[in-house]
């Protein structure tokens, strides 16, 4: 039996968990956007129960790996999953969105402890991730940056700003993650504005690419401690993911970018979630 | 001032970068490819592990310099002014300023002095635009002595800074004794009759306006307000109450620099007539810096003529 199954048989169990977090969180603030936190759920699992460098009592720890969700509007997976890790209390990820909170309706690295970058205008986290990136060489730091892009802010130019620069400076330890969900809030990203074939366009950027399963608990994290072990250039990994993913009636739906469900929906959603916990 | 010693200031700031970095291993340099015209490339050459030319991509260098200011460098990012404040804007207000990072941006070409290149290279709004940001400093030294201390004071000012520079050469006005402090404005002289606030290469401009001026029996005050953001109220009321009536010199648009900032406090604390020279409604064009100042009545000529409208208006006031 592989050694590696308990670990991550107890990470689908922690996504699962993070996922009902989120449902509670967007219900209660009664605003937010659940499709795109819950389609990034596993990647952000893997990378703070299993991947990155961290020290939840030392937030500012300056040799921690760094996390930056570009696509900030996703911000509750990342909330409860440094609530999940030690970096504040669970009770507080009811303030989400709330007058005096810590946490905001995008990340603020001043407000909540673990955020490593102010981030949610799309299209520039990326930049900030490289500029981490490159300030880890200067300062002779050995840490790796993951940026969570979202498939539909590749359509701002910056992205392909910072894709260009990276290939200019090498820098391996930076890693994109891009939550291919093919949503957008006002539709598919293939209507709103094609940014097809994604694979082709990292690798003409110079960049080293890998396609994985955005659900799958091994496949994520094979490759990312891969690409943390191995990387000799910057890697993009496309994950390809379901929007709303973890609750049938929110997946593939567009209209769930950006609303909250009503106390019927969140119930239901807890109920399939809880049914895939116990499962 | 025509005997004067003059020195562009992005040369000035360049040249302090440099002996900066000499000092502290944690400031970078960042470029846009106007490494060149900045003269930073000779950072380049001597700290070429802490310089980065990010090519014509000026949002991208934005948030990456903010990216390294989180890991605890001291980026400078140098471009010009129309690129540094409205290319990038949005990545300087939300990537730096709203994140409070430590993150330094000198804007070449400032004002009209790019004057052949023509509008698009003449940032002419961007000091009103930086100003607006919350916890942005906003700077224009006068001349090359007070950029170097400046470049030094914006190192030592935890948070973002926005520099301002001149392509053009403009007068030197101080000499190494200068004592250079963000957010305290410079008198270079004291006036009786009225006060010109001036900023950036409108200091000398300031000067020259009011040498004229004593031709005809004005004693005319000049303080060079190198920090526009946080303003020196204190300086500005002073000169209100001492020589009531002020007259403001900018190498910007008069929509939200100087002028306005001065008027916001006049308004509220001191009213006193007023009256702001510099760029109008409207775009100007290529040219001569020195003919542009002309032809858009921001010479010292055109600073003399506010100075005696604003002592002709004091006297009415004095008068009723």
């Amino acid at each position: 039996m592989d050694t590696d199954t308990p670990a991550l048989r107890d990470l689908e169990r922690m996504a699962a968990t993070i996922r009902c977090d989120i449902i509670r969180m967007i219900h209660r603030a009664g605003a937010g956007h659940p499709g795109g936190a819950l389609s990034a759920a596993d990647l952000v699992t893997a990378l703070y129960f299993r991947v990155m460098r961290l020290d939840p009592r030392n937030p500012s720890w300056p040799a921690r790996d760094r996390f930056i969700l570009s696509k900030g509007h996703a911000c509750p997976v990342l909330y409860a999953a440094l609530a999940r890790r030690g970096y504040f209390a669970l009770s507080e990820l009811e303030t989400l969105r709330r007058l005096g909170s810590r946490l905001q309706g995008h990340p603020d690295m001043l407000k909540t402890p673990g955020i490593d970058m102010t981030a949610g205008s799309l299209g520039q986290g990326l930049s900030a991730g490289l500029g981490m990136a490159l300030a880890a060489r200067v300062k002779g730091l050995d840490i790796h940056v993951y940026v969570l892009v979202g498939d539909g802010e590749v359509q701002e130019g910056q992205v392909w700003e910072a894709a260009m620069a990276a290939t200019k400076w090498q820098t391996a330890n930076l890693v994109a993650l891009l939550d291919c969900n093919r949503l957008q809030n006002d539709g598919e990203v293939a209507s709103i504005m094609p940014v097809e074939p994604l694979a082709a366009k990292w690798q003409a950027f110079g960049w080293e690419v890998r396609e994985i399963d955005g659900h799958n608990m091994r496949e994520i994290v094979e490759t990312l401690e891969d690409v943390r072990d191995h990387a000799v250039r910057p890697t993009a990994i496309l994950a390809h993911t379901i929007k709303g993913c973890g609750v049938s009636f929110m997946e593939n739906v567009p209209g769930w970018h950006g609303r909250a469900p009503n106390d019927e929906e969140a119930e239901r959603a807890l109920c399939e979630l809880r049914r895939q916990l116990d499962g | 001032m025509a005997d004067m010693p003059t020195y562009p200031t992005r040369y000035a700031y360049a040249e302090a970068v440099q002996e900066l970095a000499a000092a502290n291993p944690d400031v970078v340099l960042l470029n846009a490819d106007v490494a060149k015209s900045m003269r930073t490339n000779e950072f380049a050459e001597r700290f070429p592990e802490r310089e980065f030319n990010f090519g014509i991509a000026e949002q991208n260098m934005m948030a990456a310099a903010a990216g390294m200011a989180t890991v605890g460098l001291i980026p400078f990012v140098s471009t010009y002014a129309v690129f540094a404040s409205m290319r990038a804007c949005e990545q300087v207000r939300t990537m730096i300023c709203y994140p409070r990072l430590n993150v330094k941006i000198a804007a070449s070409h400032g004002g009209l002095t790019p004057g052949q290149d023509g509008v698009t290279h003449q940032g002419l709004e961007d000091m009103a635009l930086m100003r607006s940001l919350a916890g942005m400093t906003v700077i224009q030294p006068a001349d090359a002595t007070s950029t170097r201390k400046a470049v030094w004071a914006a190192a030592a000012h935890p948070g973002p800074v926005y520099l301002r520079l001149t392509r053009d050469p403009v007068p030197v006005l101080y000499d190494d004794s200068l004592q250079f402090e963000i957010g305290r404005a410079i008198t270079l002289r004291d006036g009786e009759d009225a006060t010109i606030i001036a900023i950036g290469d409108m200091v000398a401009l300031a000067v020259e306006a009011a040498d004229m001026l004593e031709g005809e029996g004005l004693e005319v005050g000049v303080l060079d307000m190198h920090t526009l953001k946080p303003l020196d109220e204190a300086a500005v009321v002073r000169a209100a109450r001492a020589t009531g009536a002020i007259v403001t010199a900018e190498n910007h648009t008069l929509f939200g620099g100087l002028g306005s900032a001065v008027a916001e406090v006049l308004g509220e604390q001191c009213p006193v007539p007023l009256s702001r020279v510099g760029l109008g409604n409207t775009f100007a064009e290529s040219g001569p810096y020195k003919e542009l100042l002309v032809k858009y009545r921001m010479s010292s000529v055109d600073i003399a003529a506010a100075v005696r409208r604003v002592v002709s208006r004091k006297d009415r006031v004095r008068s009723r």
